[in-house]
């Protein structure tokens, strides 16, 4: 009894599990029993990575083989994407369109939104409406009249078609404009009395001081962008301009059923993600939070 | 809502950015009292050098920093969308240089064609199925991480990796789990007595939500986990006091104040279920949607149909419909859902 009731006192409280325990034991069985659940769903979170992994290694004869890690891993099949496909030019292409757009959204939309927080002008609510408004289209909507207006101007199969639909984001002057409101007034009216330009105000004072908003939207933008398929699908032509998603879609429908090679390409595409999320993850995972909890 | 992540505040920016700014500022002023004054008094109507005031300047300067960003919004984003509207109204063949105005016949034949009502269809029942298996599940991991102190950081990230996965890369390794005879999930659908999964019409769909279920559920749990974190440890505290217990807390603490999160959820999720496309297509490669098209979505309709039947005109009658269609479910959530959320 004396137990039962150990727990209720202000230790009880001031540890991080809320719920007030029943007893010591109950306690312990169902955070082992919380352990046990979170471990069982991690595997099985992990788990297509094994088989991925795994396969890459094997040679075609074993990959038909009831065994789930070779016994003499092998390189070739890394080597034959890395070799016979156009793999890096695919790799640089997706990470010169994500770089482009991820500095073009941020410093727009950047702009945009202390243009639209900070600066009282004839017009500023409607602007914002109009394009706060764009995100309610959908891409699929947009992608048959950019592909005509991409076909008239010259831009099917180059690096702009690829990105000029992403320059710009209204979910990120949406975001960038509810972070610089918190920017104080007193702040900005004092380095304009000092003599900064407007836009000085902007890029020196302003931005430095939403920057972990700023990093969110890049981190977002630059996925996105990473992972963007339906538009550069549609607007590559020529092997050497593919993005990684579609160079991986189009090798992997052609590679028939050499799921050793598959397996090699998308191994290929995926270790640098993870090696970068290994070394950002809490910034990454943060800025998640922060962008999914402001919109 | 409190920020969650002000436990850690030294080393975030929210309230240490605020305090230091205000220190800031209140340097510069008191660094230079005269020329503050000065401005002060004259007010918005001073004249600067240029003979502009200073309203008509800062006007200019806004609307400098916004004609590039003004200039893109209105021809990448609301040209394209009037004109989708304007090529649905006629027969717009990419090969074809003339493209006759049909009125609505774009229309008619879309919505008189079985196999858009079939992806319509099965777009719901995606969303249907996906929407609740990826809330139940990223609520329970959440609740579970909620008590697992020790290792809270880990599994977060474990759980959040296939989030950051390039997906079409993921789509390819799901479809090679259901392989018949040598994937791993086939074998165990073959253990419960079940055919192969992906190649079976009524399981096909399904197979595929698995992927997009796995995609999303790290971030969902650690929405739902900020989410947790935000709602104050004190009404848990008063509540127990008041001799509230686990079940009584959850449904009336907890709930109600995750009602925010869960409406982000669901919002952003309807999204995501709606425009599914890329783990379709990746999935069902060699032939897009399954053979008899049971799993096609609105969005692979479209894509068969503008850019591999190029028949422009009725592909971009699909797609005002479906916007037609995500405008409705916008409305009705936005009306149903934040009903409850003023607590």
């Amino acid at each position: 009894m004396a137990r039962t009731l150990a727990p209720r006192g202000p230790t009880g409280l001031a540890a991080s599990d809320r719920v007030p325990r029943r007893s010591q034991a109950g306690a312990r069985w169902r955070s082992a029993a919380a352990y046990l659940a979170l471990a069982a769903g991690g595997v099985v979170v992990v788990f297509p990575f094994a088989w991925m992994l795994a396969t890459a290694l094997k040679t075609p004869q074993q990959i038909f083989e009831l065994k789930f890690w070779p016994s003499a891993p092998t390189l070739d099949n890394i080597r034959q994407v890395l070799l016979a496909t156009q793999f890096p030019r695919w790799f640089a292409n997706s990470l010169g369109v994500a770089a482009a757009t991820t500095a073009s959204v941020a410093f727009f939309d950047s702009l945009v939104g202390y243009t639209l927080a900070k600066l009282r002008f004839p017009g500023r609510d409607v602007i914002f409406i109009v394009i706060l408004s764009t995100l309610m289209i959908p891409t699929e909507m947009l992608v048959i009249p950019w592909y005509i207006m991409s076909a008239r101007l010259g831009w099917i199969d180059t690096y702009w078609g690829i990105l000029f639909p992403g320059i710009m984001s209204a979910f990120g002057v949406f975001l960038m404009r509810q972070f610089m409101a918190g920017v104080p007034d007193e702040l900005l009216e004092a380095a304009r009395i000092d003599g900064l330009s407007e836009f000085g105000l902007f890029a020196r004072i302003a931005l430095p001081l939403v920057r972990p908003a700023l990093a969110a939207l890049c981190i977002f933008t630059f996925l996105g962008n990473w992972n963007a398929f339906l538009w550069p699908l549609i607007v590559i032509q020529t092997p050497e301009m593919r993005t990684l998603p579609v160079g991986i879609a189009l090798f992997s429908g052609e590679a028939g059923s050499s799921w050793h090679l598959i397996m090699a390409a998308s191994t290929l595409a995926v270790l640098p993600v993870l090696a970068v999320f290994a070394l950002l993850q809490r910034q990454i995972i943060e800025g998640v939070v922060l962008t999914g909890l402001r919109s | 809502m409190p920020r969650p992540k002000s436990k850690r505040s030294s080393t975030t920016s929210g309230p240490s950015r605020r305090t230091s700014s205000a220190a800031d500022s209140g340097a510069a002023g008191a660094g230079r009292p005269d020329r503050d004054a000065g401005v002060a008094v004259s007010g918005p109507a001073a004249r600067t050098r240029r003979g502009l005031s200073l309203r008509a300047r800062r006007t200019l300067s806004a609307y400098t920093f916004l004609a590039v960003p003004l200039g893109f919004f209105l021809a990448i984003r609301i040209a394209p969308a009037a004109g989708a509207l304007v090529i649905s109204l006629h027969r717009w063949n990419i090969v074809g240089t003339d493209q006759p105005f049909v009125g609505l016949a774009n229309f008619r034949e879309v919505l008189s064609d079985r196999q858009f009502w079939q992806a319509a269809a099965n777009t719901l029942r995606y969303a249907a199925a996906g929407i609740p298996a990826q809330l139940a599940l990223g609520f329970a991991a959440a609740l579970l991480l909620r008590r697992a102190v020790r290792f809270r950081g880990f599994f977060r990230t474990v759980y959040f990796v296939p989030f950051v996965t390039p997906v079409v890369a993921a789509a390819w390794v799901w479809q090679w789990m259901y392989s018949p005879n040598f994937g791993p999930l086939a074998m165990i659908a073959g253990r419960l007595g079940l055919p192969a999964p992906l190649r079976t019409p009524a399981l096909a769909l399904y197979a595929i939500t698995a992927l997009v279920v796995w995609e999303y559920l790290g971030f969902q749990v650690v929405i739902f986990l900020a989410g947790l974190e935000a709602i104050p440890q004190v009404y848990y505290e008063a509540a127990a006091v008041d001799g509230a217990r686990g079940w009584d807390l959850f449904r009336h603490i907890t709930v109600p104040l995750l009602n925010a999160t869960l409406v982000f959820s669901v919002v952003y999720a309807t999204i995501v279920y709606l425009q599914l496309f890329t783990q379709v297509l990746n999935m069902t490669f060699g032939d897009p949607g399954g053979p008899l098209g049971n799993t096609a979505t609105i969005v692979l309709y479209v894509y068969t149909l503008g850019f591999q039947r190029f028949h422009m005109g009725q592909a971009a009658a699909a797609t005002v419909v479906l916007f037609a269609a995500l405008l409705g479910v916008a409305l009705l959530q936005l009306t149903v859902l934040t009903r409850r959320v003023e607590y």
